[in-house]
């Protein structure tokens, strides 16, 4: 198997206009991945896989992160009129980064299983943002072994993986709203099932039952 | 890309057998006997026949990724042996090897002996267990799964002496192993590896030739292996049907390349080569155990650099694997740097193999589901996490 940046490079001549981006991983295992383009991330990922060369038939692993927004201080050095004078003063700003969700796809090739021994070829996508915009083309037409695994990705994160032939819940149960594995995630407020509720428990559990009418 | 692709890979649709016939709509589970646990077929029957079967997960499911995000890395070790509760030691390896790979360190030899051991005797009595049931959901009430059990007794009764525990292990650390072994333990081992062959000859003379195994396999849920690749499916389902992909072959983890073993490869992709392979892979895993008890050496069995508390590993990911009974176990990591793992996933081999459930049952008989689904071999456990 081939390095990171030689499959980048493969992809830049296959597709120049594909906008596949090397992303480096720091730790010792030294897996980079490659980023892609969502708009182009079906073609480039049937040219991985078709391709004599490269041959990556086998989608191993396919899951999914989420990287929340951050507030990010900064100090900014701004000219002000003070006292009908021009400083420069420094302030401090706010900003905040916009949070995305990513689908992570790990490659193999079981074609050429035993010409080298190598790391996966990973591939990453992210959202536009994390509430409204969270399409990602699904890579199940490509590799079937996806199938099951965007469905989890889409349970438990909340990726909408269109071209998905199947797009449904598949641990958390149909009529389930939240997805479970996001950062913020926030579990429901159905604290009478608690046995014995006590300490803050106990005040949660009477705020839930003033604020929903429950008496038992 | 085009729509082609996508078919080709798509379940056939089956065609009924008289216009207007209505379709017998069946739950079979989540409590079958058959289900191995927890699970849900919804069947469409026409007649006999299976026209649709859509699998329904998640009764097990207990998010076991979000917990691991919220404790330590070393913490979720115990946790590792409640996935594929039949093999405890293979699923604390593929997590330690995850480890290892995302903070670099390295493993001492004799760790990597002992590590060797216990998961060819774990591939051992999961085989030996896979086709007791696959026997008992054939009819054969009780008497094959009885006698595999006898030696699966024997087989846990070591991983007990060693770890403590029968089933949940907790026996790989970080850069080795937790306890060093116990005095006379190789000994065990090595006489009950060399009872193991008696058992095999005596499975296969009741079963291999049995006239009524070979008609209820024989061409049988038969998967073709350019689905097999496709889909992703791993272990002995994908070397039945002839594909050579064994990754301890492929990634050499651990110290694989040094021993002597074939991958059995089957021809047909039924359940009979599956039923085939499961018995040749217990029968190198006999000589890999052989191999590896005679070349033992003495040293420390942890790597003296690595650190038990306040692990910290550096920013980054990995992404390690192994070749667990079931298939291909791997653990997808993202550090942040802090004592949490950001990112925690295990990439299960029963959930993934079972993409192709529908595509090997279509238009067999319900009987036959039974036996397609008991020839995958899964663990609830994994499979909803």
């Amino acid at each position: 198997m081939k390095s990171a940046e030689e499959i980048l490079a493969a992809i830049k001549t296959a597709l120049p206009e594909a906008g596949v981006e090397l992303v480096p991983n720091p730790s010792p295992s030294a897996q980079h991945s490659l980023r892609l383009d969502p708009a182009h991330a079906l073609a480039v990922a049937s040219f991985l896989r078709n391709d004599p060369e490269l041959a990556l038939d086998y989608c191993s692993n396919a899951t999914g992160v989420d990287w929340p927004g951050k507030e990010i201080t900064e100090k900014v050095k701004v000219t002000k009129v003070v006292d009908g004078v021009e400083t420069i003063v420094e302030e401090t700003v706010k900003r905040v980064q916009a949070g995305y969700l990513e689908a992570v796809y790990h490659l193999y090739s079981m074609k050429h299983a035993h010409r080298e021994i190598a790391g996966p070829v990973v591939l990453r996508m992210r959202t536009v943002n994390r509430t409204d915009q969270v399409e990602l083309p699904s890579l199940t037409p490509v590799w079937r072994s996806a199938e099951f695994q965007e469905r989890e990705i889409f349970d438990l994160f909340g990726i909408v993986f269109t071209g998905h032939p199947d797009l449904r819940r598949i641990l958390m149960w149909d009529g389930f709203e939240d997805h479970p594995m996001r950062r913020d995630y926030v579990d429901p407020d159905d604290f009478e099932y608690e046995p014995t509720p006590h300490d803050e428990v106990l005040k949660r559990a009477e705020q839930h039952k003033a604020n929903t009418g429950v008496t038992a | 890309m085009t729509a082609t692709d996508l078919k080709s890979y798509r379940p056939p649709v089956i065609e009924l057998s008289e216009e207007g016939d209505e379709l017998l709509e069946v739950a079979m589970g989540p409590h079958h006997p058959s289900t191995h646990g927890v699970f849900r077929m919804d069947v469409a029957l026409d007649g006999e026949r299976v026209v649709r079967l859509k699998p329904v997960f998640g009764y097990l499911h207990r998010n076991h990724e979000k917990i691991a995000e919220t404790t330590s890395y070393l913490a979720s070790m115990p946790y590792t042996d409640r996935l594929d509760y039949f093999c405890s030691l293979t699923n604390n390896w593929a997590y330690a090897i995850a480890v290892e790979k995302l903070a670099g360190m390295e493993v001492p030899e004799r760790a990597q002996y002992i590590r060797v051991i216990t998961a060819e005797l774990t591939r051992i009595q999961n085989h030996a267990s896979a086709i007791g049931f696959l026997l008992q959901e054939m009819g054969a009430s009780g008497t094959p799964l009885m006698y595999a059990f006898r030696e699966r007794e024997k087989i846990l009764d070591l991983f007990e002496a060693l770890t403590g525990s029968r089933m949940m292990c907790n026996y790989m650390r970080f850069g080795g192993c937790r306890v060093e072994l116990p005095k006379g333990w190789l000994e065990q081992v090595s006489k009950i590896v060399d009872g193991l062959p008696e058992f095999i000859d005596e499975t296969e003379a009741l079963l291999t030739g049995n006239e009524i195994l070979m008609a209820r396999t024989q061409g049988v849920g038969i998967l073709k292996p350019d689905l097999a690749v496709n889909a992703g499916v791993t272990g002995p389902m994908l070397r039945a049907t002839g594909v050579n992909y064994d990754i301890r072959k492929v990634d050499h983890y651990g110290i694989y390349d040094r021993f002597k073993f074939r991958v059995p490869l089957g021809d047909h992709g039924d359940i009979y080569d599956r039923y085939m392979i499961r018995i040749l892979e217990m029968r190198e895993s006999i000589e890999i155990l052989k191999q590896a008890i005679k070349d033992i050496p003495a040293g420390p069995i942890m790597d003296p650099k690595s650190k038990i508390r306040g692990f910290r590993p550096k920013a980054g990911e990995a992404y390690g694997r192994i070749e667990a009974p079931k298939g291909e176990l791997g653990f997808y990591l993202i550090s942040d740097g802090s004592p949490n793992p950001y990112r925690y996933r295990v990439r299960p081999p029963s959930l993934i193999n079972l993409t192709v459930l529908e595509d090997m049952c279509l238009g067999r008989n319900v009987a036959d589901v039974v036996l397609i689904f008991g020839s995958v071999d899964i663990v609830l456990g994994e499979v909803d996490r």
